[in-house]
């Protein structure tokens, strides 16, 4: 009797959990993947495609679906990839060099003597950053380019050269406090 | 570690002061080193043959250049225009040329260069032509903003050294509970707000009254450590009146810290991410308020402040120095002595090493200290953190320092921000009880530009990934917007040239469709007439037939009348028939009369014939009658011929026979007219007997066609 009562028991009690779980299932279903958002979140959106992907998000949903490594975008650079890794806890691997070599942060700039006002380099910018019209001098919004080198290769007259950024007074950063050695006499 | 502070103020210092004073948490005291150059009056600046004035005096923006290269600008001139509210203007401070708009090394810890205007001055030191702003004017208009604006456009900042932009300290609310004048100075060495105290109380006292008026403050003190006794006696007396306290506190780092003096003096702790202003309490220096002073009341920008030489040098003390002043320059002025290690910008526990001395003197410039070894010996190498907690129990801002150490140490930013990384004021008073020596205000610093930066970088990946999502949107809508440009003009060509084919084939299409929808419907019909008008048909289809059937027997048995009254003679048939009927018969029975008349008259023309004519009408008459019922039978097989045939047509083509019927009857016609042809030729060659004996068989089977017409008419009535 008592073995009949407990079977009964479990399998009700199944059957309620089961509903349960149908029911939040349904009810708290998450409809966009929020794990591509935030490997997004990471990655530097320079728009480069240096990873083989047309932008950081399509990069970002690559990932995602474990179909790209997480060394692949170097403007992250090492610092990306370990976000990358800590995020997914995967292993930490060193930048995939095929995909490029990590570089301090550069600003294209266009020559405004040699600039043919062609519009090529506006239709590759992918952050809307260079401003002209056709037959006019383009220039680029400082504020706005991503230095990803997306403009260099459509100037039909090589007119855009990538200026390193470099450090300014006011976005300069105080270094790792580190004990300087000193040379003392022997 | 002396952190005892006296529970009765008297007992302090000044000793006057009635006001309580509180205290804050830790705070140290280094050497003061305040009497080297406190001693001596502030004497004027050097006028250097060159000044560099770096664009950025302040903190957000720096300021926009107005001048060329090449052109001469004015003692007082205004050279850069503040850019943005966050910002203050630029001013000449000297007559001269301006030979340079170009990166200079500036005074920064980074050593960086950044953009600075190089005058060059004639010596002449010639000002520019000045009118007083009427801020009184402007104050009883309620016009604050007039004020703010001018004195932004004057170039007044924060000279304590944060160089925060005053105007914006000054656009209060409507009214303010406690306007605090920071005189504590505490840092050692530095002196300038100590002498310009001492020197220059009056002044200073009237910019404390705008200040007070500008702010609508209740209540004004002037927080003053009690190492300064000769500073608060000059204010007291240059006070002359109860509108405005200086209030002594004692001598403890960092006592000059806002957060600290208005704890000090109306025990109000600002929390965490709260502004002062909130709370009904603003600070100023009193280096900024003597500048508002000379702004409103003389016109006079900012293009010079007080600034401390001492350390290693000849003459120490206090000087008046142009803004931009090299400051080799100055060090020169105060006899810089060999054996000068580095030099220090600001004070001993905020300031920085100077990258180099050929920087130009910032509004933020309050000290410079030439630093030797044997003043400022070499910390201990840095040992591990024990965990003593000597730094918590010194900071000012109830932190933990040793976390935020450890956490900035580990590059663990986010936990060191948890642990409010950014209400560190960076006063050094950790590091100076370190018993590790270790540099932690170095770290401090670390962490947070690692997390500024980090933060700008997120912001400009945000705006580069919202710029990137547009334009992809902005190609596609373009995409799609062409593609129906496209369809559109594509339909436009399209109809002039080939409009024929589009509309056969729509007509085709038209067509089919219609013919679909037809056969649809006729199957619906179909489908219905099965179920339901099936029976209806084969009603119409009887109804018809019956019709039909009825009109035959009708016919027939006026036939059959009409054959009785043949027959019969003048049989009374009358009461069988119906009046119509009748009436013919009776027409017909006339028409005989006639005959038998006209037959009569006849016979009295010819006695002699007349019996054979009777006896021949006689025979003739059988004969007759004989015929007309071999034709009416022949009729009556052609009828029902007739009648199989319409049966088998179907019942749509019930109508049209009728008309099918005529060509018979023209046959029949033609027929009959063929016969009474044949006939005439016969009678023709006939004898006058046998013409006459035709002529009256002929008579009689035109009585007969003529009844049977009249029957037939009859029946299809």
């Amino acid at each position: 009797m008592s073995f009949w009562l407990a079977l009964g028991l479990m399998i009700a009690l199944a059957l309620l959990l089961g509903a349960i779980l149908g029911v939040a299932a349904i009810r708290f279903k998450v409809d966009e993947d929020p794990l591509v958002d935030k490997i997004d979140a990471i990655l530097p959106q320079t728009q480069c495609g240096q990873c083989g992907f047309p932008g950081c998000k399509p990069y970002a949903t690559a990932i995602a679906n474990e179909e790209a490594e997480i060394n692949q975008c170097p403007p992250g650079g090492d610092d990306g990839v370990r976000k990358l890794a800590e995020l997914l806890g995967k292993e930490y691997k060193p930048l995939n060099a095929e995909n490029g070599a990590e570089k301090p942060r550069a600003l294209a700039v266009i020559d405004e003597n040699i600039c043919i006002g062609c519009t090529l380099c506006i239709q590759a910018c992918p952050v809307d950053a260079i401003v002209g019209a056709a037959k006019q001098l383009h220039t680029v919004i400082a504020s706005e380019c991503t230095g990803c080198e997306l403009c260099i290769t459509p100037c039909p007259v090589d007119c855009i050269n990538m200026v390193d950024v470099g450090e300014e007074a006011a976005t300069w950063k105080w270094r790792y406090p580190v004990i300087r050695l000193k040379k003392v006499a022997a | 570690m002396e952190m005892a502070l006296p529970g009765d103020p008297a007992q302090e210092g000044g000793g006057v002061s009635a006001r309580p004073i509180y205290r804050f948490n830790g705070g140290v005291h280094p050497p003061e080193h305040k009497l080297e150059s406190s001693g001596t009056p502030v004497v004027p600046g050097p006028l250097p043959a060159q000044l560099v004035l770096p664009l950025r005096q302040s903190i957000g923006n720096a300021a926009k250049p107005l001048v060329a290269v090449g052109e001469r600008v004015l003692k007082g001139q205004s050279i850069a225009a503040a850019d943005g509210s966050v910002s203050a203007a630029l001013h000449a401070p000297t007559s001269g040329t301006v030979t340079a708009i170009e990166d200079r090394l500036v005074a920064h810890p980074s050593g960086l260069a950044e953009t600075c205007i190089v005058i060059d001055s004639d010596g002449r030191d010639e000002w520019e032509a000045r009118t007083r702003f009427d801020w009184r004017a402007a104050h009883d208009a309620g016009d604050g903003r007039a004020i703010r604006d001018y004195l932004r456009d004057m170039g007044v900042v924060g000279l304590g050294g944060a160089v925060f932009p005053s105007h914006l300290k000054l656009a209060g609310r409507d009214a303010l509970d406690t306007l605090i004048i920071n005189g504590a100075e505490c840092e050692p060495y530095i002196t300038c707000d100590d002498r310009l105290m001492r020197e220059r109380a009056a002044d200073l006292v009237a910019g404390i009254r705008i200040v007070r008026q500008l702010l609508n403050a209740r209540e004004v003190l002037i927080g003053i450590e009690d190492n300064k006794p000769e500073a608060a006696a000059a204010l007291r007396a240059a006070i002359d009146g109860a509108d405005i306290e200086v209030a002594v506190v004692p001598t403890l780092y960092p006592s000059g810290g806002a957060k600290q003096l208005i704890k000090l003096l109306t025990n109000i702790e600002v929390p965490s991410g709260v502004r002062s202003t909130d709370l009904g309490v603003q600070c100023f220096n009193v280096a900024t308020v003597y500048t508002i002073y000379r702004a409103l009341e003389h016109a006079e920008p900012v293009i010079s402040r007080i600034v401390t030489l001492t350390g290693n040098v000849a003459r120490p003390g206090n000087v008046e120095a142009l803004i931009g002043t090299p400051l080799s320059d100055l060090m020169a002025f105060a006899g810089e002595q060999t054996g000068t290690r580095e030099h220090i910008y600001g004070g001993p526990m905020m300031g920085f090493a100077l990258p180099g001395l050929t920087a130009g003197l910032t509004k933020a410039g309050n000290c410079i200290i030439a630093t030797t070894p044997a003043a400022f010996p070499d910390k201990g190498r840095e040992m591990p953190c024990i965990r003593c907690g000597e730094c918590a129990s010194a900071c000012p801002a109830e932190l933990q320092p040793m976390d935020l150490y450890w956490f900035s140490r580990s590059r663990e930013f986010g936990r060191a921000q948890e642990r409010n990384l950014f209400d560190c004021i960076e006063c050094g008073a950790c590091a100076y009880v370190c018993p590790s020596s270790i540099q932690l205000v170095d770290y401090y610093r670390f962490a947070k530009s690692e997390i500024w930066a980090a933060e700008a970088s997120k912001k400009a990946a945000d705006k580069a990934r919202e710029r990137h999502e547009f334009k992809q949107f902005r190609e596609e809508r373009e995409k799609r917007e062409k593609a129906e440009r496209l369809a559109a003009r594509q339909a436009a060509a399209a109809k002039p040239a080939t409009t024929a084919d589009a509309a056969a084939a729509a007509d085709d299409a038209e067509a089919k469709a219609a013919k679909i929808k037809a056969a649809m419907a006729r199957a619906a019909e179909r489908k219905a007439a099965g179920e339901t008008g099936d029976t209806q048909a084969t009603d119409a289809m009887d109804a018809e037939k019956r019709a039909k059937i009825a009109a035959a027997m009708e016919k027939a048995a006026a036939r059959k009348a009409h054959l009785e009254s043949l027959q019969g003679g003048e049989a009374p048939v009358a009461e069988a028939m119906d009046k119509a009927k009748a009436e013919k018969i009776r027409a017909a029975m006339e028409a005989a009369a006639q005959r038998k008349a006209a037959r009569d008259a006849a016979k009295a023309d010819t006695p002699a014939q007349a019996g054979e004519a009777d006896a021949a009408s006689t025979a003739m008459d059988d004969a007759k009658a004989a015929k007309i019922r071999a034709a009416m039978e022949a009729a009556a097989q052609r009828k029902a011929h007739r009648e199989s045939l319409q049966a088998a047509v179907p019942v749509a083509e019930a109508a049209p026979a009728a008309s099918a019927l005529d060509p018979e009857k023209a046959e029949r016609i033609r027929a009959a007219m063929q016969k009474r042809d044949e006939e005439k030729a016969r009678l023709a060659a006939m004898s006058p007997e046998e013409r006459a004996a035709l002529d009256a068989e002929r008579q009689a089977r035109i009585d007969a066609a003529k009844a049977r017409a009249a029957a037939k008419k009859e029946s299809e009535q």
